[in-house]
């Protein structure tokens, strides 16, 4: 249970167990304890990492269903896909673009151009989720809803997965420009980049099940 | 006191929290959250515990009328029911939460000398999202139709098509696969937490070769888990999709429900379902047994006083038994019309698992071989665990066979295979890792004697539970039969139905004892005053009991051994602690 203040100074005094004394010498020689350092910023790229392997498991999985669904029966109907994809494809790639150039600004000390690139980006990644839903009702106007046949499952399927993921990067481009950062454990710039990493793997995966969707059609 | 080294500020508090509700029902500290997660582990445990008697009771007895039943008399369907959700409840809030979450979020951090883990508000969602699953899971009792009957493996089509199917399959198999896929996220948002602080918050010196190997094991488990979630969290959205949005990922054409012809579903595969589920599902078997292991090899070679026999051996297996775990998933689906094959494929790679395993085995023996054993409470349940691991672990070898399997799928030799590995030897773990690090939570010893008396009772139930099991299955008993009595070949192994009941029932006493130790040792223990009353090596041996807020009072431990200095020759004292610098090491 959490301690208190008095428990903190018996520690300080009481040193660190197993019946010894800290060793002499002072804390400062880099080989004996010294105070805490906070969380390294590469925790974050660690966990940043992570985060996209269980993304990447968890579209495989749904890849994979598709794949196999595909090869199974006979009610696979493909439909040509509405043209306003590559449109969109269009869009995002300019977004992982803006947003490279948002961070040169950053590390150039140009905050202003940050900002506005930094907008820029999340206008993008706004206008490819409105292009995403331009496409599903282009498909149920043809008549393609969900439980249609399973070639139309897997694309609102597959659209929607990608697009709640990349709703959160708007999410984190939204938070990243908006939040105090003089307070926080890490810098805008580390953000900043944490953000784009996250965004360009949005962007690759976008491209992998666009041409799974174009190429399984 | 603390000084703060940063590029700019930063958030985290020095004080320690204030205020019940953030220092119990939200706190950001990893030993409450660990301390959440063993609670709920511990509700869920009776909770299961008390669906199996139900299960139990009515297998014995047939024709008697239980309490709880609505009805009286237990039907076929409410008997599936109860062996869904205990099946679901054990698994998933039992065995995943209670070594991993439970345990390791209270002890990771502190045995690698952190403060904390890497992503405190991230733990902290972790748990209340777990805790939010667990609700919505139990509200299935509770909706029209009550808990859902397609087993926790729920196989489509019967979890796919809804009411007409079953009571329990509307709306109760509806919150099951949400209430699963909520856990789903909250298992990820843990994994990613332990392994970036394993990787990223070791102290000074905590090289991982000096990881002890619970937290080895931490590290696998969480891997496994961060891979195989997400899996699942697909599976269950698609199997989502076909209840209520009229896909048909699962589903194939010309069924007929009772006298419904169904039309509205064609084209789908139930064989899907079965890879995706057992592509997490094995994986998930890992979890729960893997930190038992760690708490097993940590407490062997406390207890005997012996560094573990093979330190990296037993590392390499960990990482081995984690990395075939994702290759073998077929093994459970050897009679769904594989070709032999793969059948041969996957059965080759399931006995290369017994490899890892066996030297693990070999190699506590080892540990504990020509030590001087301390029989505490703790390594009683660490020597249980190696013998039910063998138990449990044996069977499977059999069951890897797709020949064998043929016969001894869906039949109780099955049933007493997971049931030894999981619901007794990773329990057996748990109960370990209690004994063990009760002082150090909480500051007072669970009782030693009825502790013995737990563990005893305990030992011997569960192999007369399970043993039996085995004859069962070979005898041809098929599992989730509500009742064995649909010919003379099974009305002939009710007796031994009725042994395993009684045996069930009083072991499920037996753990009402251990309730009451915990309870009781809980307010009026034996106080542990010391911080180290077990002589152990690791790190959180070197702070108070229980732990202040931030671990090491703000400091940064720095080690300098290894985990399991015990008996090193010309050292005075039988055990050297990873914190104690060489120069203060006394030589005899």
């Amino acid at each position: 249970m959490p301690g208190t203040i008095v428990d903190e100074i018996e520690i300080i005094d009481a040193g660190h167990g197993g019946g010894t004394p800290p060793p002499a010498g002072g804390d400062d020689d880099g080989d004996s304890s010294g105070p805490r350092r906070p969380v390294p910023r590469r925790a974050y790229f660690t966990a940043l990492q992570l985060g996209l392997a269980a993304i990447v498991m968890f579209f495989m999985a749904l890849a994979s269903s598709y794949i196999v669904r595909k090869g199974l029966g006979t009610d696979w109907q493909s439909a040509p896909l509405p043209r306003v994809l590559w449109f969109n494809t269009a869009i995002l790639l300019a977004s992982s673009a803006t947003i490279v150039v948002a961070r040169k600004k950053l590390q150039g000390g140009e905050r202003e151009a940050f900002r506005s690139w930094w907008w820029v980006t999340t206008g993008l990644g706004l206008l490819f989720l409105a292009g995403q839903i331009i496409a599903w009702r282009q498909l149920a106007a043809a008549g393609m809803l969900l439980a249609t046949n399973p070639s139309s499952s897997f694309f609102y399927l597959l659209t929607a997965a990608h697009g709640a993921h990349l709703a959160g990067g708007i999410v984190a481009l939204l938070y990243v420009a908006f939040r105090p950062w003089r307070r926080s454990r890490i810098s805008q710039a580390t953000a900043a980049e944490l953000t784009s990493i996250y965004w360009h793997f949005m962007d690759g995966l976008w491209i992998f099940l666009f041409a799974l969707l174009t190429l399984g059609r | 006191m603390v000084t703060h080294e940063d590029g700019g500020g930063h958030g985290h508090q020095h004080q320690p929290p204030s205020g019940f509700i953030r220092k119990y029902v939200f706190s950001i500290d990893h030993k409450v959250i660990g301390i959440q997660y063993l609670c709920l582990a511990l509700f869920s445990v009776f909770v299961g515990m008390a669906l199996s008697l139900l299960m139990r009771l009515h297998l014995a007895w047939p024709a008697a009328k239980l309490p709880f039943v609505t009805g009286g008399q237990m039907t076929p369907e409410q008997y599936l029911a109860l062996m869904t959700m205990h099946g679901t409840i054990m698994v998933f809030m039992v065995l995943t939460t209670a070594p991993q979450s439970g345990f390791g979020n209270y002890f990771l951090p502190i045995q690698i000398g952190a403060a904390d883990m890497a992503f405190p508000v991230l733990n902290m969602l972790s748990f209340w999202t777990t805790f939010v699953s667990l609700v919505v899971m139990l509200c299935a009792f509770f909706v029209p139709g009550g808990a859902p009957i397609g087993g926790w493996t729920s196989y489509p089509t019967l979890s796919a098509l809804g009411e007409i199917v079953g009571p329990g399959q509307g709306a109760g198999e509806t919150l099951w696969i949400v209430g699963l896929a909520i856990f789903c996220g909250a298992s990820l948002m843990g994994a990613l937490n332990f392994i970036t602080t394993l990787i990223d918050l070791r102290t000074k010196g905590m090289t991982l070769g000096r990881l002890p190997l619970t937290c080895w094991t931490w590290f696998v488990t969480a891997i496994l888990g961060l891979l195989a979630f997400g899996v699942l969290l697909a599976a269950c959205l698609l199997l989502l999709f076909d209840r209520i949005g009229g896909t048909s990922f699962f589903i194939p054409g010309g069924l007929v429900v009772t006298d419904q012809v169904i039309t509205w579903h064609k084209g789908g595969s139930p064989l899907l379902w079965q890879h995706l589920f057992w592509f997490f599902g094995h994986p998930e078997v890992y979890i729960a047994i893997l930190p038992g292991m760690g708490v097993a090899s940590h407490l062997l070679s406390t207890f005997s006083r012996k560094p573990v026999f093979g330190y990296r051996a037993m590392v390499a297996a960990v990482c081995a038994i984690g990395f075939l775990g994702f290759c073998v998933w077929g093994h459970h689906m050897f009679v769904s019309g594989m070709s032999p094959y793969s059948a041969f494929a996957f059965s080759l790679l399931t006995m290369t698992i017994g490899v890892p395993s066996a030297i693990k085995t070999f190699n506590w023996l080892g540990t504990i071989w020509g030590g001087k054993i301390q029989f505490t409470c703790a390594m009683l349940f660490a020597l249980g665990f190696v013998s039910l691991f063998v138990s449990g672990g044996l069977s499977g070898l059999f069951l890897a066979q797709p020949s064998l399997d043929l016969y001894l799928h869906d039949a109780y030799f099955v049933v007493a295979h997971f049931h030894l590995i999981m619901g007794v030897a990773a329990i057996f773990g748990m109960f370990a890792g209690l004994y063990f690090w009760f002082p150090k939570m909480f500051g007072r010893f669970l009782d030693e004697g009825i502790g013995k008396v737990h563990f005893w009772l305990t030992f011997i139930g569960v192999y007369a539970i399970f043993m039996p099991m085995h004859y069962l299955g070979l005898a041809g008993n098929p599992r989730r039969y509500s009742e064995m009595t649909a010919g003379p070949f099974l009305i002939a192994l009710q007796p031994v139905h009725k042994f395993i009941t009684i045996a069930a029932f009083i072991t499920i006493a037996a753990q009402l004892i251990f309730l009451y130790n915990f309870l009781y040792s809980l307010f009026a223990g034996k106080e542990a005053k010391e911080e180290n009353p077990w002589h152990a090596t690791t790190l959180e041996w070197s702070i108070p009991s229980p732990p202040p807020f931030d671990n090491f009072g703000g400091l940064e431990p720095v080690v300098y051994h290894g985990p399991y200095e015990f008996s090193v020759p010309g050292a005075a004292d039988d055990f050297i602690p990873q914190h104690l610098a060489p120069n203060l090491v006394r030589k005899a």
